[in-house]
C-alpha cells in the first residue's frame, strides 16, 4: 500500500460503506456489520496513515481550472484530527447498535447512511490541500447530518434541525465563502502551506476583518454568538450528539479555526493582528459564558452542549493566541475534549437507553444502579475539568502557558474559572447518582451490554492519553514548533 | 464530441448552417400549424429544434477552428445585406438556445398534453418553433434592425404561449398582456435607438456600426441611442427596475413554457446588451464607461437584493423561482457592469449556469404540477416522500441555486467574487454573499416543504408517484449537469472566457 | 424660433405622437386604448424612420428606364451631418441625379408587419379577457383575481 492510496481508501472506505449500507437496508445484522467493518478499516488505514505523515503524501483529485483543484495532503494536524474520528467511529458504531436497537428508532438505515457520510466528509475536512476542497466537504458534512439532527421527525426536532441548518450554512455561505475567495483574491491560491499563504502586502486591516470573518464563518466552532445550533442539535439521538456533536462536526469545526491560523494565515501574522486579540477574549468570553449557562441547565444532553461550546472556545483561544505552546495546547484540546466528551455523551445515552431518564434533578442515586456508567462519567467530567491523571491536564496547562507567553494573564484567569465551573456543573452528576438514595430499587429494565461498554472504554483512552502526550506532542512539533515566533 | 457530430452534417448544410438553423424551424412551425393533432406537431418541433441543436454545434466547431464565421443572407455582402455573424459568444449562445430548446421539447409532450386543450396543441408546438426561431436569429443576426425583427418575432410568439396558459389559470391572460404592452414598449425603445445609430452612421451591420463610432463618440444622437437602446434591450433581458412583466408571465405561462423562457429568453436578451455595450459602441467612450457601474453595475446589485427579498415572501412556487430569476439577471448585470474580461466572463458563466439551474427547478415543478396540480409553495408539501426521483433532482438544483459546493452554482459565486475584488468592489461581493443568503431561505422555504412538511393525507398513506420518464429524463440531463459541471467547470469556464475575449476584442474589428 | 420649429416640423411631430401614445398606454385602464396608445407609439417611429430618408432635394428612388445604377443608393447616412437628416452622399457617385434613401422605406414596410402582429395579439389576448372576465376595464379585472387570491389563501 503507498500513502497516496491509503489518502484515497481514508475517504473510499466510508464511501463505499455507504453504498453497502444503503442496498443492505433490508438486513440490520449483515448492515451493521458492514459499518462495524468500515470503522475498523477505516481506522487502521488511518493508523498507517499517521506512521507514514512524515511523507506529506499528496492526491489530486481533480483539477478545475485556474489552479483550483479538489487535492488531499497529509499533515501532522489532519493526521491527528482523521485519528480522533476514525478511532472513535469504531467505539461509537458498537453503542450506535446497542442504542438505536435499544430505543427502537425508526429509520436506522439512513441514520447509518448518514453517518458514514458523515464520516466521509469529516476525513475530507482533515485530509484537505485547499480551502476550497475543506469548503467542499465542510457544507456536506452539514448536509449529511441534518437528517441525523432531524432523526425523529416531530416538530421539535424539525426546529431544531432547522436552525441547526440555518446557522451553519448561513455562518458558511456569508462570511466562509466570501472570506474564501478574498484568500484566492489576496494569494492567488487556497493552499494549506506551512507559515500562511497571505503575504505581508495584505493590510494588517484586511487580514484582521478576514480573520474574523473565518472565524465567524466557521460556524462549527461554535464561538459566540454563533453557537446556538450546537445545544439545538441535541434533539437527535444520542450516538449523534456523541460522535458528531463532540467529536466529528464540533472537531472539524475548531480544526478548520487552527488549520486556517497555521497554514493560510500563519501564527507569525496572527499574533501581530489586533483581530485576534478581540477573537481571543471573545473566545474567553465564550468559555466562561457557556459554562455559566450549563450550570442552569436541568436537562443532561444541553448541559454537555452548552459545556462543549465552552471546551470548543479553548481551541480557538490557543488558536488565536497563536505562540506554539497555545497552537499545542488547541491541537491537544481537540484530542483529549473528544475523548471526554464523547464518554459523557455516551454515558447520558446509557442513562436515557436503561431509563429513559433526560433530566439531572431525576437521576439521583443512579449511580448504584449504574456503576459502570457512572463511574465513566466520572473518569470522563475529571478529563474535562482537567484534573490529572487523565488526559484533560495538558491542553489547559499548555494553554496557560500559551497565555502567559503573551502576556495576558487574565485569560488564565478565565481557563480557572472555567475549571471550577466545570466542577461545579459535571460532578454534581456522579456525586448525586453515587451518594444519594435512588427513587427506585432496581432498573427497569437490563441496560443493553453496548451501550454500557463503550463509554468504559472511551473513558479508559482519556486516561491513556495522560500518559501518552509526549508522543503526540512530538508528533505535532514539526507544525508548531518550526517558524513560530515566541513574542 | 462536438467535432464528431460536426462531421456527421453533409457539406451542402454546413456551409449554410448559420440561415438553416434559423430558418429550419421556422418553415417547420408552418407545417406544424397544419398537423391535425398535437403529437406529430410534437414530432415536427422535436426535428426542428433537433436540427438547429446539430447545426449550432455545427457553427460553434466552425467558430472554434476558423474563428469569425460570416455568412451573407441571399448572397447580398456586407454590410450592405444582411449578414449572420458568428463568434464565441454568439456560438456559446445558440448552443445554449439549441440545446435547452431540444431537452424542453422532450419535456413538452406529457406536460403539454396536461395543460393545453387537444386542438390547440398543434398551434401551440408551431407558436413554440416560431419563438425558438426567432431566439436562435437574434443569436446569429450581425444587423441591428434584423436583430429587432428577430427579437419580435421571438417576443410576439412568447405573449401567444404565455397567453396559453389561461387554460389552467386565467390569470395567464393579463400576464400575456401586459407583457406584451412592456415588451412592445421594449422593442419600439430599441428600434427607435437602431433608428438614431442609422442617422448617425448610415449603416445597420453591427460590425460595420462599431467602425464609424469612434469617431462620433461625442455625438448626442449616438448617446440617445444608447440610452434608448439599454432600456429597450433592459426590458427584454428583465433587468431589475424593468422585470415587471417576468413574474407574473413565468408564473401563469403553461410549464413547458416557463422552462423554456426561463433558460432561453432573457438569456438572449442579455447577449443583445453584451453585443451592443462591446461590439457596437465603443467601450472606451465615456458615457459606455459610466453605465457600466452607474447602471448595470448598481441596478444588478439592487435588484439582486431586492428581487431576492420578494422571492423569500412569494407563496406560488413559480412566481417565487421567477422573482429569482430577476435576480439572477442582476448577477449577470453585475458581472457584465464590471467591464472587464473576467466580470464578462464571469456575467455569462453565470449565464449558462443559471439557465441549467432554473431549466431544472421549473422542469421539477412541471413533474409535480402535472401529478398533484401544484402551483403554492404549500402544495409542495411531503413531495419528497411521495415523488423522490423528481424531488431529490428539485433539490439538487436548489442548492446550486444558493450556490453550494458541489453544484455549478458555486462557481458562479466563485468567479463573479473573484472578478468584483479584482476591481477593488467589495461591496459587490458583499451583494453577492447576501443574494445567496437570501437565495439559501427561499430555496430553503421550497425545500422544506418538499422535505420537511407533512404531505396532506391522501387516504392514509400517500401513494407514490413518478412524472412521465419523458419529463425524469430531461430534468435529470439538467440536475447532473449541474453536479457534473462542478467537478468538471473547465469546458463552461473556456466557453465563457472565449464569449468574454469575443464581446471585448469585437469591438471595432 | 420659426425656422427652428418649421426646420424640425417633422421630428416635433414624431415626438408629440410618441409622448401622445406613451400616455395612453400609461394613463388609461382600458385594455383596448392602451393598444391603440402602443400602435401610436410604435407608428410615430415608423414616422421617425421615413423622415431619415428624406435626402434634401432627393428625387424617389426609382431608377428611370434609361438610367444606370445610382452607386451605393441604400446607404445615405453621412457622419458628418449626423445631428439632423441624412443626406445622400454616395448617391451622387456615379449619376447626376440625387435620390432619396429607400432603404428606411424597406424597413418600415417590416417594422408595420410586425406592427400589425403585435396588435393582432393583442386584440385577440383582450377578446379572451373580455370573454373570460367579462370586462375590458384594468380595474375589475385586478378586483376579479384578488377574488381568487384570497379565496386560495383561505382555502
Amino acid at each position: 500500500m503507498t500513502p497516496e492510496l491509503s489518502l484515497g481508501l481514508a475517504l473510499a472506505i466510508p464511501a463505499f460503506a455507504g453504498v453497502l449500507i444503503s442496498l443492505l437496508g433490508r438486513f440490520p445484522n449483515i448492515r451493521e456489520a458492514v459499518t462495524l467493518v468500515a470503522s475498523v478499516l477505516l481506522a487502521a488505514n488511518v493508523a498507517y496513515l499517521v506512521s507514514v505523515t512524515g511523507a506529506r503524501p499528496e492526491l489530486n483529485i481533480l483539477d478545475m481550472g485556474g489552479g483550483l483543484s479538489l487535492r488531499f495532503e497529509l499533515e501532522p494536524l489532519g493526521a491527528l484530527f482523521a485519528a480522533v474520528a476514525a478511532g472513535l467511529w469504531i467505539v461509537n458504531s458498537l453503542y450506535s447498535i446497542g442504542y438505536m436497537r435499544g430505543n427502537g428508532e425508526k429509520n436506522q438505515t439512513r441514520f447509518y447512511v448518514c453517518f458514514t457520510i458523515a464520516i466521509l466528509s469529516a476525513m475530507g475536512i482533515a485530509l484537505s490541500a485547499n480551502l476550497l476542497t475543506m469548503f467542499l466537504f465542510y457544507e456536506a458534512l452539514t448536509l449529511s447530518t441534518y437528517p441525523l439532527v432531524a432523526h425523529k421527525g416531530d416538530a421539535k426536532a424539525r426546529r431544531g434541525a432547522a436552525i441547526y441548518l440555518s446557522i451553519l450554512l448561513g455562518t458558511s455561505i456569508g462570511l466562509l465563502l466570501p472570506a474564501i475567495i478574498t484568500v484566492q483574491y489576496l494569494a492567488g491560491s487556497t493552499d494549506f502551506t506551512l507559515g500562511g499563504i497571505l503575504g505581508s502586502e495584505v493590510s494588517p486591516l484586511v487580514s484582521s476583518i478576514l480573520l474574523i470573518m473565518f472565524a465567524f464563518g466557521i460556524g462549527k466552532a461554535a464561538l459566540m454568538p454563533v453557537h446556538p445550533w450546537l445545544p439545538n442539535a441535541m434533539v437527535a439521538p444520542t450516538p449523534v450528539s456523541a460522535l458528531l456533536h463532540a467529536v466529528a462536526v464540533v472537531k472539524a469545526g475548531v480544526f478548520s479555526v487552527l488549520k486556517v491560523v497555521t497554514y493560510i494565515f500563519g501564527p507569525a501574522l496572527v499574533q501581530q493582528l489586533w483581530a485576534a486579540d478581540a477573537l481571543a477574549w471573545i473566545a474567553a468570553i465564550s468559555i466562561v459564558l457557556a459554562s455559566l449557562i450549563a450550570l442552569t441547565k436541568d436537562n443532561l444532553k444541553a448541559r454537555l452542549a452548552f459545556s462543549t461550546v465552552s471546551q470548543l472556545s479553548y481551541v480557538t483561544l490557543g488558536a488565536m493566541l497563536a505562540t506554539p505552546l497555545a497552537l499545542m495546547g488547541a491541537a491537544l484540546q481537540i484530542v483529549m475534549h473528544a475523548w471526554g466528551k464523547i464518554t459523557l455523551f455516551m454515558c447520558a445515552g446509557a442513562i436515557y437507553t436503561a431509563t429513559k431518564k433526560t433530566e439531572i434533578s431525576q437521576m439521583r442515586g443512579l449511580g448504584r444502579l449504574m456503576p459502570w456508567t457512572f463511574g465513566a462519567f466520572a473518569v470522563g467530567a475529571f478529563s474535562i475539568i482537567g484534573l490529572p491523571p487523565f488526559g484533560g491536564t495538558w491542553p489547559k496547562l499548555f494553554l496557560m502557558l500559551g497565555a502567559i507567553d503573551t502576556g495576558q494573564a487574565i485569560l488564565i484567569a478565565a481557563l480557572i474559572i472555567s475549571s471550577i465551573l466545570n466542577v461545579a456543573y459535571l460532578l454534581p452528576i456522579p456525586g448525586r447518582g453515587f451518594y444519594e438514595k435512588p427513587a427506585e430499587e432496581t432498573l427497569p429494565k437490563k441496560t443493553p451490554m453496548l451501550v454500557v461498554l463503550p463509554p468504559v472504554i472511551t473513558a479508559a483512552g482519556a486516561t491513556a492519553l495522560f500518559f501518552l502526550i509526549e508522543p503526540i506532542r512530538a508528533f505535532l512539533a514539526p507544525v508548531f514548533d518550526a517558524g513560530v515566533p515566541t513574542p | 464530441m462536438m467535432e464528431w457530430i460536426a462531421a456527421l452534417v453533409p457539406a451542402l448544410l454546413t456551409e449554410h448552417a448559420p440561415a438553416v438553423l434559423v430558418v429550419a424551424p421556422l418553415l417547420l412551425a408552418a407545417v406544424a400549424a397544419l398537423m391535425p393533432e398535437g403529437r406529430s406537431a410534437w414530432a415536427i418541433a422535436l426535428v426542428g429544434t433537433l436540427v438547429s441543436a446539430v447545426l449550432s454545434i455545427v457553427v460553434a466547431v466552425d467558430v472554434q477552428t476558423g474563428g469569425v464565421v460570416s455568412y451573407a443572407l441571399g448572397g447580398w455582402e456586407p454590410p450592405v445585406g444582411i449578414e449572420f455573424r458568428a463568434d464565441a459568444l454568439n456560438a456559446a449562445l445558440l448552443l445554449l438556445v439549441s440545446g435547452l430548446g431540444l431537452l424542453s421539447v422532450v419535456y413538452a409532450l406529457p406536460s403539454v398534453a396536461d395543460e393545453i386543450e387537444p386542438h390547440k396543441r398543434a398551434l401551440f408546438y408551431s407558436a413554440f418553433l416560431v419563438c425558438f426561431s426567432g431566439l436562435l436569429g437574434v443569436a446569429i443576426t450581425g444587423d441591428a434592425f434584423n436583430m429587432f425583427v428577430f427579437l419580435e418575432i421571438s417576443s410576439i410568439s412568447t405573449y401567444v404561449l404565455v397567453g396559453m396558459g389561461a387554460g389552467q389559470d386565467r390569470r395567464a391572460l393579463t400576464a400575456a398582456y401586459n407583457y406584451l404592452i412592456l415588451g412592445t414598449i421594449g422593442a419600439t425603445f430599441f428600434v427607435i435607438g437602431v433608428g438614431f445609430l442609422y442617422m448617425a452612421t448610415g449603416t445597420l451591420n453591427m460590425a460595420d456600426i462599431a467602425t464609424r463610432l469612434p469617431d462620433l463618440s461625442g455625438s448626442r444622437v449616438v448617446q440617445a441611442a444608447f440610452a434608448f437602446i439599454i432600456v429597450g434591450l433592459g426590458l427584454k433581458a428583465a433587468m431589475f427596475p424593468l422585470h415587471l412583466w417576468l413574474p407574473n408571465a413565468y408564473a401563469f405561462a403553461p410549464n413547458f413554457v416557463t422552462i423554456f423562457l426561463a433558460s432561453t429568453a432573457t438569456k438572449v436578451a442579455f447577449y443583445t446588451l453584451i453585443r451592443f455595450l462591446f461590439d457596437v459602441f465603443y467601450p472606451d467612450a465615456a458615457f459606455v464607461q459610466a453605465s457600466f457601474v452607474w447602471v448595470f453595475a448598481v441596478l444588478g446589485v439592487i435588484g439582486m437584493i431586492a428581487a431576492s427579498v420578494q422571492a423569500v415572501f412569494q407563496s406560488d412556487a413559480r412566481r417565487l423561482l421567477a422573482f429569482s430569476s430577476v435576480a439572477q439577471v442582476g448577477y449577470m448585470m453585475l458581472g457584465l457592469g464590471m467591464g472587464s474580461a473576467a466580470g464578462i466572463s464571469a456575467g455569462l458563466l453565470h449565464l449558462m449556469n443559471h439557465a441549467m439551474m432554473k431549466g431544472a427547478l421549473f422542469m421539477a415543478l412541471g413533474g409535480f404540477a402535472i401529478r398533484f396540480g401544484v402551483r403554492r409553495i404549500s402544495d409542495l408539501n411531503g413531495l419528497g416522500r411521495t415523488m423522490p426521483a423528481t424531488a431529490v433532482a428539485f433539490t439538487i438544483a436548489a442548492l446550486s441555486l444558493v450556490g453550494l459546493p458541489a453544484t455549478i452554482g458555486f462557481w458562479s459565486k466563485w468567479y463573479l467574487g473573484i472578478a468584483a475584488l479584482e476591481q477593488g468592489w467589495w461591496w459587490a461581493l458583499a451583494a453577492i454573499i447576501i443574494s445567496s443568503i437570501l437565495a439559501f431561505f427561499y430555496a430553503g422555504r421550497l425545500l422544506l416543504a418538499v422535505w420537511i412538511a407533512k404531505s396532506p393525507e391522501h387516504h392514509g398513506v400517500p401513494a407514490r408517484a413518478r412524472s412521465p420518464m419523458m419529463m425524469i429524463v430531461p430534468l435529470w440531463i439538467l440536475a447532473a449537469a449541474n453536479i457534473w459541471f462542478f467537478f468538471d467547470p473547465e469546458p463552461l469556464l473556456a466557453l465563457a472566457r472565449a464569449a468574454a475575449d469575443a464581446a471585448i476584442t469585437g469591438a471595432g474589428q | 424660433m420659426v425656422e427652428l420649429i418649421a426646420e424640425r416640423f417633422n421630428f416635433i411631430v414624431v415626438i408629440i405622437l410618441m409622448m401622445t401614445g406613451l400616455y395612453a398606454v400609461v394613463a388609461t385602464g382600458n385594455l383596448v386604448k392602451r393598444l391603440v396608445g402602443l400602435s401610436l407609439f410604435q407608428t410615430s417611429v415608423f414616422l421617425l424612420y421615413i423622415t431619415l430618408s428624406n435626402v434634401a432635394g432627393g428625387l424617389p428612388p426609382i431608377l428611370p428606364a434609361d438610367a444606370g445604377y445610382g452607386g451605393e443608393g441604400g446607404h445615405g447616412g453621412d457622419a458628418a451631418h449626423g445631428g439632423d437628416a441624412a443626406y445622400g452622399e454616395a448617391a451622387a457617385q456615379g449619376t447626376d441625379v440625387i435620390y432619396s434613401n429607400p432603404l428606411p422605406h424597406v424597413l418600415i414596410l417590416t417594422a408595420i408587419v410586425v406592427g400589425v402582429a403585435t396588435l393582432a395579439v393583442g386584440l385577440a389576448l383582450v377578446v379572451r379577457i373580455r370573454e373570460t372576465y367579462g370586462t375590458i376595464e384594468d380595474e375589475a379585472i385586478n378586483r376579479a383575481d384578488y377574488a381568487i387570491d384570497s379565496e386560495e389563501k383561505s382555502s
